[in-house]
């Protein structure tokens, strides 16, 4: 057996991420709850106080409204902060600051301020930490003109996309879904990537599954297995959550003439309801079968396993859309 | 506390001025609003003149202002020229935020006026945010944030003064208790009605003004914004305050009584500075038509310039919602 190759995590390249951006730039510092001391609540920041100190990797009261819009208010004087919410959850306290000021200052002011700030906040359910703690909001966020929502769901994205949303003179916001802080693989390069493009995670020719985040995953295993049965599924990643790259979407699904969405967050007013209204907008006869959703049940999450894995998309529910489309059993 | 001394009666003229800009720009404001060319929300600042007119006095060209949704007053006070402040009102192009933000989203990058912002409290937060940025760069710079009595229910109030205090950044705070947040008195809102003790709790220098007294007020905001510059933390002012028209230009103010009005009528903060100026002998008849006549030309300069604005075009409705061009 050889060696084996060099591997990392989600999590590492996050942290190497923060760190480019404390080394290149002075205006960059770390604020949140429990970024320091305790070394992030999902150890993406762990060992970064003892590198950079206190005045920039500063913890936090829980005092979410207050760090977020200090961070909104030191962007608009210059610095570029980051801020982490922890989680998606923790961000409804801080939703007045995102949503009042963050998104609309430069807009409200006639273009004089802007508003150079990444807000970072883990996302998703899966873990069995049940309601109050299991929300999937990027859609509700992705309602708002004036953010960016990025959503990296490989490691290279993980690694490449606080760099360019650094240099976004405009709010961004970055979730990192909690089921992918363990995701092993090749170091990824020391690079920028864009943050304008979905990208085609996986090719295929009989049918789109659209994905961000966490459900990239369930895509791809749900192409895997329809792939033994001899149907091409193209996965593709979102990416960019807001705004939103039709683009790469409608391509794809004008090669493939069916697209399924898969999205983590409720069906009702979802991304995957925009994504398939753009779609019915803008390919409607292209599309050789009704567009098909799979998303999180319109529940509460539970805390029991069974109940929460029946309510969160899963591959098999992707093929049996799919199933659907195409009118065969896989 | 009793007023200081007015030492300096050109001084006292210049403040009379400033205050008298305010109230006769808003008394204007309220005729333009009835002839239907100002629209939305407008909460005038008529009888609380002498706080943004005093704590302005304590400030520098590099400091910053963050201000309420009634900030005609600051934004005067602070520099922010009357013809864009009223083409704003007009919603041209030539107002200071282009007609994008109307009376209660008043900016000025120039001056450093981060904004009106017309949800109660949301300014504190960005205050503390202006006032890190200086203190991670070393600059000698105060942010003066103003908030009514109001917000001091609000949570991010008790965030923002924690924050404040437990990292020491330089902030003056600046309390307008005009005694009712909207409609509700504070004693029907409030379990301590003492707001400069709520400050202190969070372990901050924090007094009581009359903020009916631009003399008294600006003292007291020469003496804060100095224990921030050079003290390096915050500092808090009640500044007590009142306001004699309605919440709104849709508030039928039917909350207090007209004899409650006419009793804090009597403190009006301009005829008791103009009496102070008459006494000294810095104030003749003839001096104050002359201010009065000084202010109306610069009024009527403002209206005329806002008449003459422009309508930004339709097509550039969807403009600034992202920033346009290279990060500042």
């Amino acid at each position: 057996m050889s060696a084996a190759a060099p591997t990392t995590t989600y999590r590492d390249a996050l942290r190497e991420a923060i760190r480019e951006a404390l080394l290149s730039d002075e205006r960059v510092f770390l604020m949140g709850e429990d970024v320091g001391a305790y070394g992030g609540c999902f150890g993406v920041s762990k060992g970064l106080l003892a590198e950079f100190g206190p005045e920039r990797i500063r913890d936090t009261p829980l005092s979410e409204s207050a760090f977020v819009g200090a961070g909104i208010g030191a962007a608009m004087a210059g610095m570029r902060p980051i801020v982490e919410v922890m989680t998606v959850n923790f961000c409804l306290l801080a939703l007045d600051q995102i949503m009042n000021n963050a998104a609309t200052i430069t807009h409200m002011s006639g273009g004089q301020f802007a508003v150079p700030i990444v807000i970072r906040m883990t996302t998703g359910a899966g873990r069995q930490v049940a309601a109050q703690h299991s929300h999937s909001l990027e859609g509700w966020l992705a309602h708002i003109p004036g953010l960016k929502l990025l959503a990296p769901a490989t490691l290279k994205d993980a690694r490449g996309m606080l760099a360019p949303a650094l240099a976004d003179p405009n709010p961004v916001l970055i979730f990192e879904h909690g089921s992918l802080y363990n995701l092993e693989g090749e170091p990824p390069p020391q690079a920028a990537v864009d943050i304008e493009r979905a990208a085609i995670h996986r090719a295929g020719a009989d049918v789109s599954l659209i994905a961000y985040g966490g459900t990239v995953r369930v895509a791809a295993e749900a192409a895997e297995q329809l792939a033994a049965a001899g149907i091409g599924a193209e996965v593709i990643d979102l990416r960019v959550l807001r705004p939103l790259d039709d683009a790469t979407v409608l391509e794809s699904v004008a090669r493939t003439h069916r697209a399924v969405i898969v999205d983590e967050g409720w069906r009702s007013g979802s991304l995957a309801a925009e994504v398939s209204a753009r779609l019915m907008e803008s390919c409607f006869y292209e599309l050789d079968a009704p567009v098909q959703r799979v998303c999180t049940a319109e529940v509460p999450m539970p805390y029991a396993r069974h109940l929460e894995q029946a309510a969160l998309p899963q591959p098999e529910a992707v093929v049996a859309a799919v199933e659907r489309m195409v009118g065969a059993r896989v | 506390m009793s007023a200081p001394p007015l030492n300096d009666p050109g001084h006292g003229l210049r403040l009379l001025r400033q205050m008298l800009r305010v109230r006769r720009f808003e008394e204007k404001c309220v005729e333009l609003y009835s002839a239907g060319k100002i629209r939305g929300f407008m909460h005038l600042y008529i009888g609380e003149e002498a706080v943004a007119v005093g704590v302005m006095e304590a400030l520098r060209e590099q400091d910053a202002v963050v201000a309420t949704y009634r900030e005609h007053g600051h934004a005067l006070a602070r520099g922010v020229p009357a013809g864009a402040v009223m083409a704003e009102m007009y919603g041209k192009l030539e107002g200071c935020s282009r007609g994008r933000g109307g009376s209660m989203h008043l900016f000025d990058a120039g001056a450093r006026f981060y904004g009106g912002n017309a949800i109660v409290g949301g300014g504190l937060p960005l205050a503390i945010g202006l006032a890190l940025a200086d203190k991670l760069r070393g600059l000698d710079r105060v942010t003066a944030c103003f908030f009514g009595d109001g917000a001091v229910a609000e949570g991010e109030f008790h965030e923002t003064m924690n924050l404040a205090a437990l990292w020491q950044l330089p902030v003056l705070f600046c309390c307008e208790n005009n005694r009712y947040a909207m409609g509700t008195a504070l004693e029907r809102y409030e379990s301590e009605t003492d707001l400069a003790l709520k400050a202190a709790s969070y372990e901050m220098t924090a007094w009581s003004v009359d903020g009916m007294d631009v003399l008294a007020v600006e003292e007291a905001a020469q003496r804060a914004a100095a224990e921030v510059r050079d003290g390096g933390r915050p500092c808090f002012l009640e500044l007590r305050t009142y306001r004699f028209r309605a919440h709104s230009m849709y508030d039928p103010d039917l909350y207090r009584s007209k004899e409650e009005i006419e009793s804090y009528r009597q403190h009006d903060p301009i005829p008791a500075l103009e009496a102070l100026l008459r006494e000294r002998g810095a104030l003749a008849d003839a001096d104050l038509q002359a201010l009065e006549q000084a202010v109306a030309g610069e009024i009527q300069e403002a209206v005329e310039f806002a008449e003459a604005g422009t309508w930004e075009p339709v097509e550039e409705l969807e403009r600034f919602v992202y920033w346009e061009g290279e990060a500042p």
